[in-house]
């Protein structure tokens, strides 16, 4: 089973992620198990879904934290895609789907970011982190995570930005 | 100035720790070339066509003199015994070793300076006004803000992967000298009627390929939403700013394909869901920043005398007179005043520094000025608490160490990139054009009697040079491996800002020193007492300047 960083430990990944459907075909069957559906799909067969609590919604950069909105919190995961790592909407997504629409399960980042990211994107809410790289050393990657330990900002790690706390 | 404290010492180890590791896996093989490169530019470093470029913030254009002799000797021991002063304030170094860069930076951090975002797709360094806290026409002190700025944008977790650059100019005074309306953010310091700070909001200003001139976004934000505003613009630009094509990736485009309405509301509606948050300044905080920026202790000068005495001297030495005149400004406190040492001698690349020149700077800042410096957009170095009876002695010691050419504001203070002789995206070459053009002005009664003119060199379409907002701006363009050069009119970047107009067909380099030198005498045969040549071309308009050019041809 492929691995992945999770809440700074390595842990097996349960889940599978469907890939987005050709065209506009958002009907596909969604498998049982732990599956993690493109949004259109999510949107697509909300009604029959939302009953099962082993799905998870990812959104490519171009989908805005707004189309899954307050949906987010009742699912167990959320996943943001990058389809290149120079591509930094999903640090924005990220935010807004933790400071704004209330999601608080395993935000996962996927696809092509990299391990020079880990810090900000888990000061941006990102908990998981899903390499698109099998060979990716995660136990090395850990150290990444925390590449800084104090901040000027608030962002969903640090709620106070530094001027509100410094001394 | 503002002082380090030990959060911010602990954020810059960790930065430059962050880095070393970095390079060392890039070395290793660990890193992919292709995800080293931002990694590398996010702290500054460029790979140019000779060699690697450094490029080192200076934070609003702000320096001690110990950070200057730090920035001598990283010259004179990294690199070949000089730096260049960039078009927004900051120290580029060309010929750094990568397997040293994390040394320097390490050497940097111990005087509280950096390379961080300095380049890349992440907001940059803020520039501000050289004059800042100084200038007579000074409505507010802009440092505070830039500081408060500069934290804010360090490091920011969201916005370190934006579309393109972003670059944010912040102004306090009546007169623009930080050009903001040609920024991605500028910030134009503002008093409501029960005189309360505030910003007026310009975004989507900018240079390069498309330069635009910036919308009004805001006519007064009140000063606690600063940093709210700039956030909501920021994730409004990161969300919706195009990146499939990096020619078409800064704000300034997002803008026009919205439109400055249609943004503003995109901006508005983000920003009420982050006003009054914890972003929002405290009283404390903003107090805090100021705190830095006091007054120097200034003496109690009697100001007449003072200025009596500079007379005196003045109608003794004819080269001081002409140098109080061009090089020395207003000071608002009376008995002082504000000088700017020219980097702009003839055969010197403009903004070119070298080692024992930083460490003279050093001297006499420490000397003449209250140990601090500034760098200028102009890329020149300004000394900004000179006490009036020590005008004389600061000349004569500028003079011999070759920062007294009496320039300043005239057509040999030209602005000027690196172009073609260090930078891999320059069309053509702009150091040998700017020397050209100073040999064919070197008479410097006629070049006082021409009166303020800013000609500005960019060797590429980016326009680092900024040559769109040049009275005269000169564009290097290649043309099937020939390098020409395009000549615009009519730009400006100050509160009257304007692009330039292209006058025609290009011309080979040989050809520029007449050119430029035809264009002035139009000028000067068609001006009117007291008028400046952007007033004259403002007035009669392209046609008599084109008609001088291009006689030959038609």
């Amino acid at each position: 089973m492929p691995k992945l960083v999770k809440d700074g430990a390595i842990v097996e990944d349960t889940w599978t992620l469907l890939p987005k459907p050709e065209g506009e075909a958002t009907d596909a069957a969604v498998p049982t198990g732990h599956v993690i559906v493109p949004l259109s799909v999510w949107l697509a067969q909300k009604a029959q879904l939302q009953s099962r609590t082993d799905i998870g919604v990812w959104l490519d950069s171009d989908e805005t934290a707004d189309l899954l909105g307050e949906d987010a919190q009742s699912l167990p995961l959320v996943a943001v895609n990058f389809p290149t790592f120079m591509d930094g909407r999903a640090f924005s997504t990220a935010r807004l789907l933790r400071e704004r629409f209330g999601f608080t399960g395993e935000l996962r980042a996927v696809g092509h970011f990299i391990r020079d990211q880990l810090c900000y994107l888990r000061r941006c809410g990102v908990n998981a982190f899903a390499f698109s790289n099998p060979e990716t050393d995660l136990q090395a990657a850990l150290k990444s995570l925390n590449d800084f330990t104090e901040y000027y900002q608030a962002s969903v790690d640090q709620p106070l930005p530094l001027f509100r706390r410094r001394a | 100035m503002y002082i380090y404290d030990e959060y911010d010492h602990t954020i810059l180890r960790q930065r430059v720790a962050q880095f070393r590791d970095q390079t060392e896996r890039f070395l290793a093989g660990e890193i992919k070339p292709e995800e080293f490169l931002p990694l590398r530019l996010q702290n500054g470093l460029y790979i140019q066509r000779l060699a690697p470029m450094l490029r080192i913030n200076v934070p609003y254009g702000m320096l001690n003199s110990t950070q200057l002799r730090r920035l001598a000797h990283i010259a004179r021991h990294y690199d070949k015994g000089y730096c260049h002063v960039s078009t927004r304030q900051n120290i580029q170094f060309n010929w750094p070793d990568l397997t040293e860069v994390p040394d320097i930076l390490q050497e940097l951090a111990e005087v509280q300076m950096h390379g961080t975002q300095s380049s890349g797709n992440c907001i940059r360094n803020t520039t501000s006004d050289q004059f800042a806290g100084v200038a007579e026409d000074e409505i507010v002190d802009p440092r505070p803000y830039c500081e408060i700025i500069r934290q804010w944008s360090t490091f920011h977790p969201e916005f370190a992967f934006l579309p393109r650059k972003f670059k944010i100019a912040v102004t306090g005074s009546q007169q623009d000298r930080a050009a903001v309306q040609v920024h991605d953010i500028g910030l134009q310091i503002v008093l409501n009627d029960a005189g309360e700070v505030g910003f007026k909001v310009y975004v989507g200003g900018g240079l390069g390929r498309t330069p635009v001139i910036g919308s009004v976004i805001r006519e007064y934000l009140p000063q606690e939403h600063l940093l709210t505003y700039l956030e909501a613009i920021l994730r409004v630009y990161n969300l919706f700013g195009r990146r499939d094509n990096k020619f078409k990736a800064r704000i300034k485009i997002l803008v026009r394909a919205l439109t400055p309405e249609v943004f503003t509301e995109k901006v508005e509606a983000e920003w009420a869901h982050l006003k009054d948050s914890n972003n929002t300044l405290t009283q404390a905080e903003i107090d805090r920043a100021k705190s830095f920026f006091t007054e120097p202790p200034y003496e109690s000068i009697d100001a007449a005398a003072a200025q009596a005495e500079v007379d005196a001297l003045a109608a003794e030495h004819l080269a001081f007179s002409k140098w109080l005149q061009r090089n020395v400004r207003g000071h608002r406190v009376p008995g002082y005043a504000a000088v700017t040492l020219s980097l702009k001698p003839t055969g010197v690349a403009p903004g070119d520094v070298t080692d024992s020149q930083l460490e003279i700077i050093a001297n006499l800042a420490d000397e003449f000025s209250f140990s601090e410096a500034r760098t200028t957009h102009e890329q020149n170095i300004v000394l900004a608490d000179v006490k009036k009876t020590e005008l004389f002695a600061l000349w004569q010691k500028a003079k011999a160490a070759g920062f007294a050419t009496p320039n300043i504001g005239t057509i040999t203070d030209i602005i000027c990139c690196p172009g073609g002789d260090f930078c891999s995206l320059a069309n053509a070459k702009s150091i040998p054009i700017a020397e050209s053009i100073q040999r064919q002005f070197a008479d410097m009664d006629y070049v006082y009697d021409l009166g303020d003119i800013d000609l500005n060199i960019s060797g590429c379409m980016n326009a680092c040079g900024h040559h769109h907002v040049g009275h005269i701006g000169i564009l290097g363009v290649d043309k099937k491996g020939e390098e020409f050069y395009q000549v615009q009119l009519g730009g400006s970047a100050s509160n009257d800002a304007s692009l330039g107009d292209v006058l025609g067909p290009s011309f080979s380099a040989d050809d520029m020193p007449s050119v430029i030198q035809k264009l002035v005498d139009v000028f000067v045969e068609n001006r009117t007492e007291e008028e400046l040549f952007i007033d004259t071309y403002r007035r009669i308009g392209a046609t008599p300047f084109k008609e001088r050019v291009y006689a030959k041809a038609s």
